[in-house]
Formats: structure tokens, C-alpha cells, sequence
């Protein structure tokens, strides 16, 4: 009778001890990003006022050209989970007593400032001297902006953005967005900045948006080669950065784009997919569309479970909830105040299912995918309502498998690395069956 | 002998199934699943081994010139037998990792007392072991951890009674050598066990001469046969440690959800419940996997539920489904949390609720959470199998019978099997023979070159 003792398995392959160098685009929007925020942090002895918003629906070029610097507390928190600081902020804000099921990001951003409210770069971000609320579809947006009102005991401007109930935008809905505009947002924004609106700089500032969403569109349609240089969702939340952000409207969100167009269409000239944490992609397998917001706290480990496996995010939606620009809307200098109204309208949030539905069905045809994904996030009704609906019906419509996953935006609790990679990996398996058919 | 191997690596137990090349079941095994994910392959793998050579073995019986019954009752034997000597062996084992552990310094206080406590223990096990292995339920685990921890405790107790010998000291040394058993593979031969079973198969039929001769040639014949593993598909959870090459682990939901189409191939919906996951799956008519959802961040309503329970009322996991069954009522439960049904248990058996009629209500909440799973997945159809342990409970069927009927109505036709447990590893050993005919066979995890080597 013989007895062995079991050898130990090898060690799962480490990830590269070096990282691998980052695109130029990429170093880029890195400089442009610490430089707000050193930006932000002086402005209070430089006299220059600072107006808290959201991503959907955001001005930002009517608050450039008041001169007036953006902060947007949904994009700090999600940064904060990708710093992991989101855990101990969300539990400060549980301390103040915030429940376990209010939306992670508010929580985040709450609990970030009561923690002295230091940014992402590591500097200090001062207060708001005014709230601008954008409501684009979610309704927890005015719920954040009045806790954070009785924070900092700021006024509040609103700007109420009729829902897309139908799926289309009528000519009433653009007038009463106009209107607001007109009425209360440019003179609350005016009073705050002590000046008047320069129409002219404001028309300057949206050419350079119009310039710059030609070449974000170019970027997510460059996913339509095969394989497909670019990854429209984990790759897609860094592109649109810049545009999402602070600096639409911009020449720095100019030459950023145009950049990174450059280097999209020189992978496109080689054959070569998409730049990954761990380097170059590999072959592509699976093409991918994806519904819903991505895990934050994990973001690297979650693109992994894709991009190991060869799987690459054709189109997403998730990137869209700041513009939905390839489905035409330009901003326009013509017409400053209708186009930045038809802007906030067509807000991926502010669509109805029907229309989700939809573009989701054109992205799955026009981007040849394989199937579709949706992570659904449970902190966040605004965007799961409904998915599994969508779900059903985009099965239906085009014969594609969906897959299902649950995880949360910045709650690291709500990320179980085990079983998302579990379904994951038993989702794409599931595609590899159904391409190569009948079993034997 | 040919053959591909599927492992299905669960959070409870773990499965092996062997199938020919021509997909026939040659062998199955299960045990425990332990801290050591190689060691509990090993011993599955093993296991489905012992049972492929047993199978061979009903072949060489079938053969013989006699009567059916005689064959059947001879294989019987022989099969108790060799699970005796495998115990026995075991129990050798042991007993030298007790003498270890005593000879360490710090016992030299205790190791005289313990030592003989210790042998007597053990004597009394090995004594009354031959009374576990006498046929079909005759023991209440095939697990050597239990039925040798239920001999050691009860000898224990009796032995402690006495006042000399602390309890708590025999059980310690219990505890890590069990450990060390469990965790250390052994690679035992075949042939040497099974001619011991037929060298005690023979004492037992007073040495009747043809007996005696029939049998050498056939453990002679069935020992010498080689069975040869082509290739070999693991699945099952924990994905990240898995003692599996990458190249061949397959998703536990497409595992089952080809299991299942295999052994029933009407299946369009499958259930699965484990030990810690549930899965519902949706097949398509060749048994590929179209769509699926599975329990999230919360393993309430899955196998660990049901021990968890059994272990508040102090039963045995396999006691739950028959005493529910008993229920005159059924008492609405309502927390689906494990911990807090655990606690409702308690509450609702101090009002006096009859044990049966809550534990009927708690198999219910278990059972709806399941449902909701089902529809979350697109819903039930014909024919719906159910898979998992827990397919094993009687009243987590009943229950499961009644929803389905209740949202589907009576025409889903509904299978369960009693080699339920098996789906995954038969879903792995599928994708096993589909690897060896694309040529992609001859993939051994290292557990299995080891004990082949």
C-alpha cells in the first residue's frame, strides 16, 4: 500500500509585475484631470466659484463660459471606488445614517465629504457655491443635491428635463427645457458669476464640442471592424472621461479626442484589439454588447473575466449616459440653448425602455455581436428597472443569448468575485456551445 | 478499459463519473469535499475507479454459469466486503496518526492514559465494523469521516464516563487525525483489496470449495484488466482554485444543464440545487444552454439551508424531507435569511408549533425562492428536471411538485433521478468524450497523474 502526499497546485500566473505603458491619450487625460483638480483646490483664494452637477445633462460649456468651474460628485465617487476608498466612505455615510440600500454613489460622495472631502488626485475640493441639478431621469439626483444642500447650505438651481415617455423629443419638450434655461438657470448661473453670458464664447465652446463628439463617434463606430480596436465599455468609461466631465467644450477635450482617434485608427491599420490593464488583447472571440453601469471597486478584475477570455464590448450603453452622439445629436453653435436642450434630453437616462430596447437591438446588429450582457446594479433602480424585461424582449427580437449579472457601483461588498466570474465565464462558454451548435 | 473522467467539484460533496467511449456509465464516486480541493478529486476519482472495476466485475459474475439471484447476492457481498477492508484500512490509518500525534513531547503527561483509551476505542470500532457493511442500509454515511467519527464519539463517551479519561482530549486527538487521513491521498491497490473481500467473502460461506474457485479467477480476471483515462473535464465551484487545467473546466451550468438533458432528453428546464448555489437553466432541445440565472451574493434557499436547519433540530440531513413530509399544516415562514429562519425555527417550535409543520413551512420558503429563480430565467418547461442534493429530500420535491403546478400548471412533465447528484460530473464527462473527439484529449490534472503514476 503506497500513501502520497498530494503536490500542491501550481500558483494561478501572476499579473505582469509591471504595468504595461498606458496610451499617450491616456497620459493625457491623466494631466488634464490633475490639473482641475489643482484648479479646483485654488479657487477659493482666487476668487472663482464652483458649481456642484451631474453627468447627464451637464452644461458645461454655459458654465465655461461664465468661467465657472465644474465638480461632479457622481464622477469622484466612482474614482473613489477605483481608489478603494469607496468602503470606508459609504461606511461613514451608513454612520450618519444612510441606509444600506440608498444609492452607493450618493453614499460615497457623502461619506467623502465628511471625510475632509479630498479628491481623487489627493486634493482638496472645495465646497459648492452653487448645486445645479440637472434631473435627466434618475430621481435619486434631487434627493443627493438636497442632502448636500443642507451640507453646505448652498442654493440650489434645477433644471427639469421632461422624460422621454415616448421615445421622441417634441418640440414642447425642447421649448420648456429652453425656457428654464432662459428663465432660471443662466441668471442664477449669471448672478454666481457676477458677469453676463458671452453668447459668442458660448457658441466657440460648443463648436468645439460638435468637433469633438465627430470624433467620439468615430471612436465607438471604429468598434464595427473586426476585431475591434477599441473595448466600447471597459475602454469606453476612460473615453469618455474627458467628455463626461469638466472639459466638453474645451481645447484640451479637443486635442484629447483627436488623439485618441489617432491611435484608434493606427490599432485598426495594424489588426490589433484593445489596450487592457495587462497589456494588448489578445484574439477576439466574443463580441460583446452591454447594458448597465460597470463595478467600480473591482473594475480591473471585471474587465479581466472578459478580456482573458477574449470577449470585447462592441457598444455599450452605460457609456452614453452623458450624450448619446451616435445616434446624431451635435451640439450646435447655431442654435446654443435648443441644442444644449436637446442634449439633456437625449440622455441615455432619460430614455424609456421601449427606446433602451432599441438601441440596444441596433447595437447588437450594426456592431455583429455575439450576444449581449447586462450587469444590473442593485443600489441603482434607475437603470435596473426593467432589465430583465429588456432582457427577455432582446432575445426575442434578435435570437442572441443575454446573460444576467448582479454587482453594485462602489459598495465593494456587493462585488462576489467568485460567482460574477462563475456567470461570466458560464455565459461565454454558453455562447462557445450555441456557435458551435448541436452537441455530438 | 477506456474512458474520460467528468469531476464536478462541489461546495459540499464532490462527484466523479467515468463514461466509456461509447458514453456508457462505467463508474461513479462521491465524498466530502474538503479544505484540500486535490485530495477530494483523488479520493472522488478513486471512488468512480473502485465502482468502473465493480462494474467489470458484475460482467465477469454475469458470465458465470448460475443463477441470477446467487450472482446479484454474491456481487452484494463482495462489494461490502471490499468497503469493509477499505474501512479497515482506513482505521489502520488512523490509529498511526493517532500513535504520532501521542509521541509528540507534550503528551508525555497524557500518553500512557490515552494510548490504551485510544486501542480500546479503536478495537471496539474495528469489532463492530463488519455490522456497518452487511448490505443495503446498514450505515448512515458512506463518508469514512462519519462513520468512524460516530464509532470514536460513542466509544469515546463511554470511556470518559468512567471519569479517568477527559472526553474533550480523546475527541482533539480525533479531530486532527481525521484531518490528516482525509487530506493525505492514498493510492491503494485494486487487487490486494479485492481479494482480501473474497478471501472474507469465502470464511463467510463456511470455504464451499466451487465458490472458492469461481471467485479467484474472477478478482484474478477483473484485477488484472487495465482501465486506461483518456481525458478528463472539471467543473464545479470555486473556479479560481480548481485543481483543473484551464483548458478543461467547463462552467458548472452548462455542466448540468447537459447532464441533465442526458439522462432525461426532454429537458428544456433545468433546477439545480447545491450546496451553496442554485441554478435555474433553460436547454435547448439538443441540451446547449440558452439561458440561465443563479443566486447572488446570498446562498439561502440552497443546500446549506437545509443543514443548517438540520443541525438546529439536531437531525440528520437525510431525516429533514421525511418528517416534513409528516406535516398535518404548513406554518408560514417568512424570513428567507438562513440565519434568521434558523431563528424562527427556534421561536416557532417554543410557541408550540409541531417540529414537522414548521419544518414543512420552511421547505416551502426554500422552495419559492427557487421558483422566483425559475421565472427570473424565463420561466418552466416541459419536461423540467430537477437536480442537486437536494433533489434527494422528498419534501423539497412535494413542495417544488405543487409550485410548479400552482404557476405552470399540470402539464410540465417533472424528473427528478437518483443519480441527481451526478448531473454535473455527467455534463463534464460529456464535454470530456466531445474533447477526446476533437482531438483535444489526453489532459490528466495532477491529482490523477500522481495516482496513476
Amino acid at each position: 500500500m503506497r500513501t502520497t502526499e498530494t503536490r500542491s497546485r501550481p500558483a494561478a500566473p501572476a499579473p505582469p509585475p509591471v504595468p504595461p505603458p498606458k496610451d499617450a491619450s491616456q497620459l493625457r487625460q491623466k494631466r488634464m484631470i490633475a490639473e482641475h483638480f489643482r484648479t479646483l483646490e485654488r479657487a477659493p483664494e482666487e476668487g472663482r466659484k464652483v458649481v456642484y452637477t451631474f453627468v447627464p445633462g451637464n452644461l458645461t460649456e454655459l458654465l465655461g463660459a461664465l468661467d465657472l468651474l465644474p465638480v461632479l460628485p457622481e464622477i469622484n465617487a466612482l474614482q473613489s471606488g477605483m481608489r478603494n476608498l469607496s468602503g470606508g466612505y459609504i461606511a461613514e455615510a451608513e454612520k450618519a445614517g444612510h441606509s444600506e440600500d440608498v444609492c452607493t454613489y450618493v453614499k460615497c460622495d457623502l461619506g467623502m465629504m465628511k471625510s475632509g472631502n479630498v479628491g481623487p488626485t489627493g486634493t482638496k475640493i472645495p465646497p459648492p457655491d452653487l448645486l445645479l441639478l440637472s434631473y435627466t431621469g434618475c430621481f435619486t439626483f434631487l434627493k443627493w443635491f438636497e442632502l448636500l444642500r443642507e451640507e453646505y447650505g448652498c442654493p440650489v438651481v434645477m433644471l427639469h428635463v421632461p422624460y422621454q415617455a415616448d421615445g421622441r423629443i417634441t418640440p414642447e419638450m425642447r421649448r420648456y427645457v429652453v425656457d428654464q434655461l432662459e428663465r432660471d438657470v443662466i441668471p442664477a448661473l449669471e448672478r454666481l458669476a457676477g458677469r453676463k453670458l458671452d453668447l459668442d464664447e458660448l457658441a466657440r465652446r460648443l463648436e468645439l464640442s460638435r468637433r469633438t463628439e465627430d470624433d467620439l463617434v468615430a471612436v465607438w463606430e471604429s468598434a464595427k471592424h473586426r476585431p475591434s480596436p477599441i473595448d466600447g465599455y471597459f475602454g469606453g468609461v476612460y473615453y469618455v472621461g474627458p467628455i463626461f466631465s469638466a472639459f466638453r467644450g474645451t481645447e484640451d477635450a479637443r486635442a484629447y479626442y483627436r488623439e485618441l482617434l489617432s491611435e484608434v485608427e493606427e490599432r485598426i491599420a495594424r489588426g490589433e484589439g484593445p489596450t487592457t490593464p495587462d497589456g494588448p488583447f489578445g484574439e477576439e472571440r466574443y463580441r460583446l454588447v452591454v447594458e448597465g453601469p460597470p463595478n467600480w471597486t473591482s473594475f480591473n478584475d471585471f474587465w479581466r473575466m472578459f478580456s482573458r477570455e477574449g470577449a470585447v464590448v462592441v457598444a455599450a450603453t452605460y457609456t452614453k449616459v452623458g450624450g448619446l452622439y451616435d445616434e446624431g445629436f451635435r451640439h450646435d453653435p447655431a442654435r446654443p440653448l435648443e441644442s444644449l436642450a436637446e442634449y439633456c434630453l437625449t440622455c441615455y437616462t432619460n430614455r424609456c425602455l421601449p427606446s433602451r430596447v432599441d438601441l440596444l437591438e441596433r447595437y447588437l446588429r450594426e456592431y455583429s455581436a455575439d450576444g449581449f450582457l447586462i450587469n444590473s446594479v442593485k443600489s441603482c433602480n434607475s437603470f435596473s428597472v426593467g432589465q430583465l424585461l429588456m432582457l427577455r424582449t432582446l432575445e426575442e427580437r434578435t435570437g442572441l443569448p443575454g446573460g444576467f449579472i448582479e454587482s453594485d457601483l462602489v459598495d465593494p461588498r456587493y462585488f462576489g468575485k467568485a460567482n460574477i466570474e462563475n456567470r461570466v465565464q458560464s455565459y461565454l462558454q454558453m455562447l462557445e456551445s450555441r456557435k458551435r451548435g448541436r452537441y455530438a | 478499459m477506456r474512458c474520460v473522467v467528468g469531476i464536478d467539484l462541489g461546495s459540499t460533496t464532490t462527484k466523479a463519473l467515468l463514461l466509456t467511449e461509447e458514453g456508457e456509465v462505467l463508474g461513479r464516486g462521491i465524498t466530502n469535499s474538503r479544505s484540500s480541493y486535490d485530495v477530494a478529486c483523488a479520493v472522488a476519482r478513486e471512488e468512480a475507479l473502485t465502482a468502473a472495476r465493480f462494474h467489470l466485475l458484475e460482467r465477469h459474475l454475469a458470465a458465470l454459469p448460475a443463477a441470477a439471484g446467487q450472482r446479484t447476492d454474491l456481487e452484494t457481498r463482495l462489494k461490502e466486503a471490499f468497503r469493509l477492508e477499505l474501512y479497515l484500512d482506513h482505521l489502520g490509518q488512523l490509529r498511526e496518526e493517532i500513535d504520532q500525534l501521542l509521541a509528540a513531547p507534550h503528551q508525555r503527561e497524557w500518553r500512557d492514559l490515552l494510548s490504551g483509551a485510544v486501542a480500546e476505542i479503536l478495537g471496539r470500532a474495528e469489532a463492530g465494523a463488519p455490522e456497518l457493511f452487511a448490505g443495503p442500509g446498514s450505515r448512515k454515511s458512506d463518508f469514512f469521516r462519519d462513520l468512524a467519527g460516530a464509532a470514536f464519539v460513542e466509544e469515546a463517551e463511554r470511556i470518559a464516563a468512567a471519569g479517568e479519561v477527559p472526553f474533550e482530549r480523546l475527541l482533539a486527538l480525533y479531530d486532527r487525525a481525521i484531518l490528516a487521513v482525509e487530506t493525505r491521498l492514498q493510492a491503494r491497490s485494486f487487487s490486494d483489496l479485492l481479494r482480501r473481500a473474497a478471501a472474507r467473502v469465502r470464511r463467510g460461506s463456511g470455504g464451499r470449495l466451487d465458490l472458492d474457485r469461481r471467485l479467484t479467477r474472477v478478482v484474478e480476471a477483473v484485477a488484472a484488466e487495465p482501465i486506461e483515462e483518456l481525458t478528463f473535464v472539471g467543473t464545479g465551484y470555486g473556479r479560481q482554485t480548481l485543481p483543473f487545467p484551464k483548458e478543461s473546466v467547463r462552467s458548472e451550468i452548462l455542466c448540468h444543464g447537459r447532464g441533465a438533458h442526458r439522462f432525461f432528453p426532454g429537458t428544456r428546464t433545468v433546477l439545480d440545487i447545491g450546496g451553496q448555489d442554485t441554478k435555474a437553466i433553460q436547454v435547448d432541445a439538443t441540451g446547449v444552454v440558452t439561458s440561465f440565472q443563479m443566486n447572488d451574493r446570498c446562498a439561502a434557499g440552497s443546500g446549506r439551508y437545509l443543514g443548517y436547519l438540520a443541525d438546529e433540530l439536531n437531525l440528520g440531513l437525510h431525516e429533514l424531507g421525511p418528517l416534513a413530509l409528516q406535516a398535518k399544516r404548513q406554518v408560514r415562514v417568512s424570513s428567507t435569511c438562513t440565519v434568521f429562519a434558523g431563528a424562527e425555527l427556534r421561536e416557532r417550535l417554543a410557541l408550540g408549533e409541531a417540529r414537522e409543520d414548521v419544518l414543512a413551512g420552511l421547505h416551502r420558503a426554500m422552495m419559492l425562492r427557487a421558483v422566483s429563480l425559475l421565472a427570473r430565467s424565463g420561466g418552466v418547461f416541459d419536461q423540467f428536471t430537477f437536480t442537486g442534493g437536494v433533489a434527494r429530500n422528498p419534501m423539497a420535491v412535494k413542495v417544488l411538485r405543487e409550485l410548479v403546478a400552482e404557476n405552470y400548471g399540470d402539464g410540465v412533465g417533472i424528473n427528478i433521478h437518483t443519480d441527481s447528484i451526478y448531473m454535473g460530473a455527467m455534463g463534464a464527462a460529456l464535454f470530456a468524450l466531445e474533447d477526446l473527439a476533437a482531438g483535444k484529449g489526453g489532459v490528466l490534472p495532477t491529482f490523477a497523474q500522481e495516482a496513476t503514476a
